[in-house]
């Protein structure tokens, strides 16, 4: 977290400024205490931060590009490139990472040739880390989109994948 | 309708108690938690609802999690004069067979897990015992008769996996709102808060500092007061916040209405982790149902109290689980913590005083108020009271959530309620704490387990995360996967933290990789005391913890992989290779089929060959044979 990723040059992404609008005044009421959730909202809508739309969020709720350049640096959650169609998430947390999950991460990262927060050139798959998710119970566990493959084998990873285009 | 009073509550209440405990229809109560869903509850749930669709007869409904994970999917079937049967892994393959077995009166005695005799822990003294008048199955053990759950003692998960988390009137039948209602009309600010000292209870998110005296010093202070709940569970394997947030969320916001009572405040917030998306969801439909009822908003209950209840995610930052960083993730701002030489309570959220307690502790508040700060006290040690939810993952058998009183010993959780080790493998350590705790050995497995306990032996009680380990973990590579861990969680504001994990990890990581030198010990001891001693927030001055355990305990591993270029868990990639016993290998084929690399060749029912320079150590093989030809050297 405390190595900053620069922002690249502007997307081409059509940022429709309308619903940006929406979203900061109605659902979140032009209030900088509600940064985070207004930037969970418009990474939610493009699946990830447009600079156009950071700039658009600064002069709207009157908050310095650069907080906002820091919020969404901070935060692991929040991706300032375009992330791939799908997100595979692999849980590192303690339970299974000694069930296990190195070794799923291994392969994915194998099967995938990607390291931590990079996007196949295809656009297909973004491979991410995370730590947690609350189903120790079904460790290994490796998160796609929102579907939860648990007590996956190493050996099952490259199966699974598949299925998502 | 709006809830007016007391005797409001005990409307819905009555009315409602019948439609959980004697409905007029056959009730399918299925485990909607996270956890479930993932193991497959919502497929049963949808099949289900197709399954029956247009049966009047039969109603199925979602309830939060009964703790006992590895079973999941579990699901309720009762009906009135009828057993109240549990069963356990009922996938979308099986759940139409359970109701029309039940039905039939053919229970499929193998799927069940046991009836219900629902504890009632709070119901009892109160009202009429909803348990007479269920039928009993011969031959079943009732649900707290089982190993996993008969030295639990539910309080916080009181109503995880007996209620609807969605339905306010399910909350209500079953007490809740009562004690909020008793405070609002009958207790003075001080005697809520003289209540909760007394019980002894202790916050539950870490740190363990008296709730009830946190009230009464925020309380105190002038100023607009803030009630903040803690529900950024940050600590991997701990998972006991996620299940009351999603089985039970009035009992949050009760929790939370009490302490707005007791420390004078009309604003709470609830700050959720962003993993925790379904718990979001219930929150927000609690907060509605409550709204609807009264039971929050403006002039509750009729009464000049006011409170409202907002909830923030947060978005992936381990530290915002420290009380100053959470609050300035609140305001919008970066979550970095700053020193606490002024406390929270008089200045922290929006510079106001603000009370921040962790959501289990808010769980237990209404039990308290309803049966009373002795019944509390009652329960625990000395200097902890009550009980304590830890959640029992790793390399344990029964995974799950469990909730017990406080002093229980490690042996008793670990080998009575998690049923040992799987695969015959030997304990090792239980990592308690999260990352800022440590790995306890076998030697204290009857340690009574509370606060003051697990400080003694170098951990911590932590958020209750309890993971097991068995022989198959490297306690070098588990500290290096803490460090890692708090490697990339450190806010990086100041020096000991930003750089002496890095540089502690550099070690480790030299270690595990073979390179570790002699003197490596000593220098991550001494490295671990700068840190501890000169770190801004907790997060820096507990980072040493696991290392410190781990050497403390199992030297001989660091030694191992120092001197001998050994790992002996067979972890280290650079320290151990995989070798086949020809003694064990009866040429079943299965390793070289699975092999990514094709590294094992081998002819039908003849010894296998492994080639060294192809594997690469990815553990399959290992993981596959059945017959322990697979050996770690």
């Amino acid at each position: 977290m405390n190595e900053a990723t620069p922002i690249k040059g502007d997307q081409p992404d059509e940022i429709d400024f309308m619903e940006l609008d929406n979203i900061i005044e109605m659902d979140f009421n032009n209030d900088p205490e509600n940064l985070i959730m207004i930037l969970q909202a418009i990474q939610g809508r493009y699946n990830y931060l447009p600079r156009p739309a950071l700039r658009y969020i600064a002069e709207k709720i009157d908050v310095p590009l650069s907080q906002i350049y820091g919020v969404g640096t901070f935060y692991s959650t929040f991706s300032l490139e375009p992330r791939g169609r799908n997100i595979v998430s692999v849980c590192l947390g303690t339970a299974c990472h000694v069930r296990g999950g190195e070794r799923v991460r291994e392969r994915i990262e194998e099967s995938l040739n990607l390291t931590d927060g990079e996007t196949t050139d295809d656009m297909r798959f973004t491979f991410e880390s995370v730590r947690c998710i609350g189903c120790c119970s079904l460790g290994p566990v490796v998160k796609i989109n929102e579907d939860i493959h648990g007590r996956i084998g190493a050996a099952e990873i490259a199966e699974t994948l598949e299925k998502y285009e | 309708m709006k809830i007016r009073s007391i005797k409001d509550l005990e409307k819905t209440g009555i009315e409602h108690r019948k439609k959980l405990y004697y409905p007029d229809v056959i009730k399918v109560n299925i485990g909607m938690a996270s956890c479930g869903i993932a193991a497959g509850a919502k497929a049963s749930f949808e099949k289900a609802v197709t399954e029956f669709h247009g049966d009047n007869g039969i109603q199925i409904s979602q309830t939060g999690c009964l703790g006992f994970c590895e079973e999941e999917p579990l699901v309720e079937i009762l009906g009135t004069g009828k057993p109240r049967v549990i069963y356990r892994n009922i996938t979308e393959q099986k759940i139409a067979d359970a109701i029309r077995g039940y039905m039939g009166r053919n229970f499929n005695k193998k799927w069940i897990l046991g009836q219900m005799r629902d504890p009632l822990c709070l119901l009892e003294n109160h009202i009429d015992n909803p348990v007479e008048g269920v039928a009993k199955l011969d031959g079943i053990p009732f649900l707290e008769d089982i190993p996993f759950y008969n030295k639990q003692k539910k309080i916080a998960l009181r109503n995880c996996g007996y209620i609807d988390p969605d339905s306010v009137e399910e909350y209500i039948a079953r007490l809740g709102y009562f004690a909020f209602l008793k405070a609002l009309n009958e207790m003075t600010p001080g005697e809520i808060i003289e209540i909760i000292k007394k019980s002894g209870l202790r916050g539950r998110g870490g740190g363990g500092f008296s709730t009830g005296y946190k009230w009464e010093t925020c309380a105190k202070h002038e100023g607009e007061r803030y009630i903040i709940c803690n529900a950024d569970e940050g600590d991997p394997g701990a998972y006991m916040d996620r299940s009351i947030l999603e089985g039970d969320p009035h009992n949050i916001l009760e929790g939370m209405l009490i302490g707005a009572l007791a420390i004078g405040s009309s604003r709470g917030f609830i700050y959720v982790r962003n993993e925790y998306p379904l718990a979001v969801k219930r929150l927000i439909t609690a907060i509605k149902e409550a709204e609807k009822y009264g039971l929050l908003g403006d002039n509750i209950a009729g009464t000049n109290f006011s409170f409202h209840v907002k909830i923030s995610t947060g978005a992936g930052a381990f530290v915002c689980g420290e009380s100053t960083a959470l609050m300035a993730s609140l305001e919008g701002q970066v979550g970095r913590p700053r020193a606490k030489y002024v406390h929270t309570v008089e200045k922290g959220f929006r510079g106001s005083p603000s009370n921040l307690n962790n959501v289990e502790t808010y769980a237990n508040v209404p039990a308290i108020l309803l049966k009373g700060p002795e019944w509390y006290a009652g329960m625990g040690t000395e200097q902890s009271k009550g009980t304590k939810v830890f959640s029992l993952v790793g390399k344990i058998r029964n995974t799950g959530l469990v909730e017990v009183p406080m002093g229980i010993s490690l042996r008793e959780i670990v080998f009575d309620i998690g049923n040992g080790i799987p695969k015959k493998k030997k304990f090792k350590a239980v990592q308690t704490g999260g990352p800022s705790g440590g790995c306890i050995p076998e030697q204290f497995l009857d340690l009574r387990v509370d606060f003051d306990e697990l400080t003694k032996v170098g951990s911590i009680m932590g958020s209750g995360g309890m993971i097991v380990m068995d022989q198959d973990t490297c306690m070098v590579d588990v500290a290096r996967y803490f460090l890692d861990f708090l490697k990339e969680e450190s806010c990086g504001q100041c020096n000991p933290c930003r750089e002496g994990i890095k540089r502690m990890l550099e070690i480790l990581t030299d270690i595990c990789d073979g390179n570790g030198k002699e003197g490596d010990i000593e220098l991550l001891e001494e490295l671990s005391v700068m840190i501890q001693d000169f770190s801004l927030c907790g997060l820096g001055t507990s980072a040493p913890n696991p290392v410190l355990t781990t050497i403390r305990y199992f030297r001989d591993e660091y030694e191992s992989h120092i001197r001998d270029k050994k790992c002996p868990a067979g972890v280290c990639k650079a320290l151990f290779h995989y070798e086949i016993d020809a003694e064990a290998c009866n040429g079943c084929r299965l390793c070289a089929l699975k092999c990514p690399e094709e590294a094992i060749t081998g002819e039908k029912k003849k010894l296998h060959i492994l080639n060294q320079d192809e594997c690469i150590k990815c553990g399959i093989c290992y993981e596959a044979c059945k017959f322990d030809a697979i050996v770690i050297r």
